[in-house]
């Protein structure tokens, strides 16, 4: 056996994805996992540059630039399909007419192992492949169950806010959830109205004929407003028997009318209780946010508040629209005292 | 207790039980929820806990629980992604029993917190061998009985499994090789990924 080929023999079982040049670039000999990737192709024989197309370094051009490259990493690709990207490195032979070059998968051993049927033989045992498809198939099912988790901690935690940003008697947001909301359409710098509705005699009702019916009325109450808007517009229960309607593109002043009116007439509509009725009304105050006002959230829930009081102080059940002008009335600057009483006392 | 090992029960008495087996489990070990995270870490008392609760609601004597539980993450279709990683130790059923004393370091590169417990082979001769567990888990050489007589049917080997014993902490099983390729076993593609 010659020298050449005795290291031959050593190298199939270290390197064997090996292949030897000769002096003219042909392939001299190929390692046997090596052969496994063209089982079809007789590549002895072949011109190395027209089995493998190099990537990098781009200056290689010929055979001369090639067996110059000696220990520099190379980057080959299979010129027909598969095109398996492989990386590689060169040394002289043991004798100076040959030229060693391994190569190994790199990034592609994921698909190359499926592509080409390798196994554990395959590779030399000190190689490190076999453990690291070992590790890419540990660390993605650590990695998936990782993932479970976390969708379900986001699940819970949506759950959550939902709760937090829920006012747990109506189902309506919460004041909490409207500030969000605001704050929000006016970082949008968004048009909207805001209506502020406060119950007329909601107290008496709560008084004479207890929480129990108290919550029903607000129960009903509330899906009253959320039947009477759109889905676009946000109702919220910001207080005991305060509620805030946010709604989303609308200048014409009136179709809030419309709504405004009808909403107050439904809730006039006496709720019937255990046996009883419980009669309400409302009162509501409007303002309309426009874009470029450079209205801050307090400055329109105040509007909002003047609006909603010379409602009240009109006698109730009515909507106003807020001016400035309405502040010339200090009475509307304040809570009415005894808001909660009824029209006749 | 790494919620991995807990949730293997979990998983265990789900696919092989049905779930509502499990809520009573659940609620016989007093665990205070249903679902075990598979990457949160537990008192270690739980997993006694619920190892007890279902031995009793399964009416499975704990070791006989124990073997089933190991048979069970070898061979059933949604514990797939563990058998292929055993299937890595070796190209052999030998190799792969020398490969278990390396099953905690191999753990850890995949998840650094999950501790195995040590398990040590002797081989006596080419086809007698010994496998030395240590585990907090009384019943974990069970659980490795199980694993071993299902990783053997998946080489295709017919082997001999005896528990010889238990104490301190230490548990062994001698392994005994009748016939290496006793069967054609269940083929392992190296590029075969579970999905």
């Amino acid at each position: 056996m010659s020298a050449a080929q005795a290291m031959e023999r050593v190298l199939d079982v270290l390197c064997p994805m090996h292949l030897a040049l000769d002096a003219t670039g042909h392939i001299a000999h190929v390692g046997p996992t090596l052969r496994k990737l063209r089982p079809d192709v007789e590549l002895v024989g072949q011109r190395f540059l027209e089995v493998f197309m190099l990537k990098r370094p781009r200056a290689i051009k010929s055979v001369n630039d090639l067996r110059a490259s000696s220990g520099m990493k190379l980057h080959l690709q299979m010129r027909d399909d598969p095109q398996t990207e492989l990386k590689g490195l060169l040394i002289d032979g043991m004798d100076e007419h040959r030229s060693i070059i391994n190569l190994s998968f790199g990034f592609s051993v994921v698909e190359a192992v499926g592509e080409y049927g390798l196994t554990s033989a395959d590779f030399s045992s000190t190689d490190l492949t076999i453990e690291m498809l070992y590790l890419i198939e540990a660390k993605s099912a650590a990695m998936e169950a990782s993932r479970k988790l976390n969708q379900r901690l986001q699940g819970a935690k949506i759950a959550a806010e939902e709760q937090a940003f829920t006012d747990t008697l109506t189902g309506l947001k919460n004041r909490r959830a409207m500030d969000h909301v605001l704050a929000r359409h006016l970082e949008w710098d968004r048009q909207f109205a805001l209506m502020h509705l406060d119950l007329d005699y909601f107290k008496d009702v709560n008084d004479s004929m207890g929480h129990a019916a108290g919550d029903h009325v607000l129960q009903t109450v509330a899906r009253v407003m959320v039947e009477e808007t759109r889905d676009s517009d946000t109702v919220a229960r910001v207080g005991g028997d305060e509620f805030v309607i946010l709604l989303p593109d609308i200048r014409d002043q009136e179709s809030l009318i419309g709504i405004g009116r009808r909403i107050i007439k439904r809730l006039e509509v006496p709720i019937a209780f255990q046996g009883q009725e419980c009669r309400i009304s409302a009162s509501i105050g409007t303002v309309f946010h426009e874009p470029d006002s450079g209205y801050s959230a307090e400055q329109l829930f105040d509007d909002a508040d003047v609006a909603l009081y010379a409602s009240k102080h009109a006698g109730r059940a009515q909507q106003t629209f807020y001016s400035p002008s309405l502040r010339n009335d200090a009475r509307n600057t304040a809570p009415p005292t005894g808001r909660e009483l009824p029209k006749s006392a | 207790m790494h919620g991995l090992t807990n949730r293997a029960i979990q998983c265990f008495v789900t696919d092989s039980y049905g779930a509502s087996k499990w809520v009573e489990c659940a609620q016989m070990a007093d665990l205070g929820f249903i679902d075990f995270e598979s990457m949160l870490i537990y008192p270690d008392q739980m997993t006694q806990d619920i190892l007890n609760a279902a031995s009793a609601v399964l009416e499975r004597p704990r070791v006989d629980l124990m073997e089933d539980i190991g048979t069970y993450l070898v061979s059933h279709t949604n514990t797939e992604a563990l058998r292929r990683l055993l299937r890595f130790g070796g190209v052999t059923f030998v190799e792969f029993l020398h490969s278990l004393d390396d099953l905690p370091g191999r753990t850890h590169l995949a998840v650094p917190d999950l501790d195995m417990p040590q398990i040590e082979l002797l081989d006596h001769s080419e086809s007698q061998f010994s496998l030395v567990c240590k585990s907090p888990v009384e019943g974990f050489g069970n659980v490795m009985m199980g694993i071993l007589r299902a990783m053997a049917d998946d080489y295709g080997v017919l082997a001999l499994l005896e528990h010889t014993g238990s104490g301190q902490g230490v548990e062994t099983i001698s392994i005994n090789l009748v016939v290496t390729e006793f069967s054609a076993g269940r083929s392992f593609d190296l590029g075969a990924r579970v999905g």
